[in-house]
């Protein structure tokens, strides 16, 4: 395919084709811009010109516009599970997700994490610690309900196999050949 | 109910899971009939975004039928066929008020910084979302949007946040009549936003990215120019000498903590995480752009740190803008489009498949397999439902 580097950028506004200058001035000192009419072909052109059809200019408007009118305070949301709430709010929000709540040693150190405000770069590190353990986990409580995961097939080994083959096949000649060569070389560090 | 089930980095699959329940007087339960893969939703699923928990679902992209309703809830109807934005949002906070539904601050008690977003880690609120049968879906007055008659369901599906994303971020671009836009990325929100970037009286619009196919399909869907990073020397100086050396008045970071084309950015960045995500695009956008010149940032990142050179930016005088999007507000304008014939959300979609394969589709929009653009998936119940209706319909006639 024929990229905007080979070809002319675009033909109807522009006259330099990669040949060098010598001298800046050589240059128009503004962008040349095309006519209304060389952008005529274009499906919508200039529908939303206007500011005034751009729903969201300016950014913030109020009164909101196509949402009810808000009658005074929400409901709270009664709270069944546990919920980690950040340090920088003072307490937990009207509505709120109750989907997978803190467990285990990952929840533990997801517990740990939300001491630190989302300001503190140990919070976010401590959570990035966390999903990983939970990734253990995860595989434990598969076993432990007598599910034994097929990882390949979790990672998408079948469509790897129909629409990659020569991919695959390279992928599964590195890891052998990596495999092998530690199997070697510790091999031989036992000898 | 069959859900998405994230396992760990590059390992979802499809288990059953217990069907949500109404958990608050405003909630709905929504039987989904499709939902999409979103770029976004890659950064979950190679592990990029802290406090993704095993066993979630995934899913921000999503419509379907309301099966279930809470007390407080007037606007809605079971039956209903409803568009359900990805922001999940009270209309009662001054963020709301103020019609920024995508920064709402009473949604999402984990953070602060993002509001809550429907499957899209504990970051954002710990909901499970919607790639599964039924999804528990909040403030049902306030966020959803029953769909017109003559809207399609797959266009529908694409205006929950894929097309208000991109025409947000031509948006931010604050394009002027003859500007020229550059859009890093290829994927779904990068097409609309070329797409955008004409509607707002673009004079040129460059898109970039490095798959070849992706380039080809929006070279004609957008009507634009396209080059591939692989192929130039350097981004910055490519952009100049296509702009007759000024640079683009308009850059566009579509791409977001993903980003390929740095090997620096790519290391730190992507494989060994001390960075929130490669920051590749925002780099080049910000190296491409003009003096005084706009970039407008919708790709995603990490909530950590991200090396991006703003002395640049300062010294430039540029325009850095950025948000989610608030989705709700873009609806209206953009059904619009779709019903003039001025945008066909619908061409984008390349994939359709079942719930159940689900470990595949993300593979293979991952990896870009089967020139993968987007990827729309279909839970069983939704296909039964539609079979039974075909069969009503087979036996009246």
């Amino acid at each position: 395919m024929k990229t905007s580097h080979e070809v002319d950028p675009h033909s109807h506004q522009h006259h330099h084709k990669g040949h060098t200058h010598q001298f800046q001035q050589d240059y128009p000192d503004e962008q040349q811009r095309p006519t209304r009419e060389q952008l005529a072909h274009i499906n919508g052109w200039g529908a939303d010109l206007d500011r005034k059809d751009r729903p969201g200019v300016p950014m913030e408007r109020t009164p909101p516009r196509f949402i009810p009118e808000p009658v005074g305070k929400l409901p709270q949301q009664p709270q069944h599970v546990e919920v980690l709430v950040s340090t920088e709010r003072p307490g937990i929000t009207p509505i709120f997700g109750t989907a997978q709540p803190p467990s285990g040693l990952s929840g533990m150190i997801r517990r740990a994490a939300f001491r630190w405000a989302e300001n503190d770069l140990r919070h976010w590190l401590l959570l990035l610690a966390a999903d990983r353990v939970n990734v253990v986990e995860g595989v434990a409580d598969d076993l432990a309900h007598g599910k034994v995961p097929n990882v390949l097939a979790e990672m998408g080994i079948k469509s790897e196999w129909q629409y990659n083959k020569a991919g695959l096949v390279k992928k599964v000649a590195i890891a052998g050949a990596v495999v092998g060569t530690v199997a070697y070389l510790m091999r031989r560090k036992e000898r | 109910m069959l859900a998405m089930n994230y396992r760990g980095p590059y390992r979802v699959r499809a288990d059953h899971k217990p069907d949500p329940v109404i958990e608050h007087p405003g909630d709905a339960i929504v039987r989904v009939t499709r939902s999409c893969i979103c770029g976004s939703d890659l950064h979950l699923y190679h592990g990029m975004v802290p406090d993704t928990r095993v066993g979630h679902t995934f899913g921000h992209e999503f419509i379907g039928e309301v099966v279930d309703i809470g007390p407080d809830v007037k606007s809605l109807k079971v039956g209903d066929r409803v568009l359900v934005p990805f922001n999940l949002f009270c209309g009662n906070c001054f963020y709301c008020k103020h019609e920024l539904y995508g920064n709402c601050h009473n949604t999402n008690a984990q953070a602060t910084a993002v509001g809550g977003i429907y499957g899209y880690s504990h970051t954002a609120g710990g909901y499970d979302g919607g790639q599964a049968e039924y999804v528990r879906v909040p403030m049902a007055d306030v966020g959803p949007m029953v769909i017109p008659d003559d809207i399609h369901d797959d266009d529908a599906v694409l205006l929950t946040d894929a097309l208000p994303t991109g025409y947000q971020a031509a948006e931010m671009g604050d394009i002027k009549e003859g500007d020229t836009v550059v859009v890093f990325g290829a994927g779904p929100v990068g097409i609309f936003a070329a797409k955008s970037a004409w509607l707002m009286g673009a004079g040129r619009v460059i898109v970039v990215d490095e798959v070849e196919y992706r380039l080809e399909f929006v070279k004609r869907y957008a009507q634009c120019e396209v080059v591939n990073f692989r192929e130039v020397n350097d981004m910055g100086e490519h952009i100049k000498k296509m702009t007759d050396w000024m640079g683009a008045d308009v850059c566009i970071d579509a791409v977001g903590g993903d980003a390929a084309g740095s090997i620096a950015q790519t290391l730190t960045g992507r494989l060994m995480k001390m960075q929130a995500g490669a920051s590749t695009v925002l780099h080049w956008a910000i190296n491409s752009a003009r003096k005084g010149g706009n970039v407008s940032i919708v790709g995603v990142y990490g909530p950590t740190f991200n090396a991006v050179p703003i002395g640049n930016a300062l010294n430039k005088g540029l325009t850095l803008r950025m948000n989610q999007a608030s989705v709700k507000r873009h609806l209206p304008r953009l059904i619009e489009h779709i019903r003039a014939g001025r945008i066909n959300p619908k061409e984008i979609i390349t994939h359709r498949i079942p719930l159940e394969e689900v470990s595949d589709a993300y593979h293979i929009f991952s990896s870009k397999l089967d020139e993968c653009i987007k990827t729309v998936l279909i839970p069983p119940s939704a296909r039964e439902v539609k079979a039974v209706k075909a069969s009503a319909q087979n036996a009246q006639n």
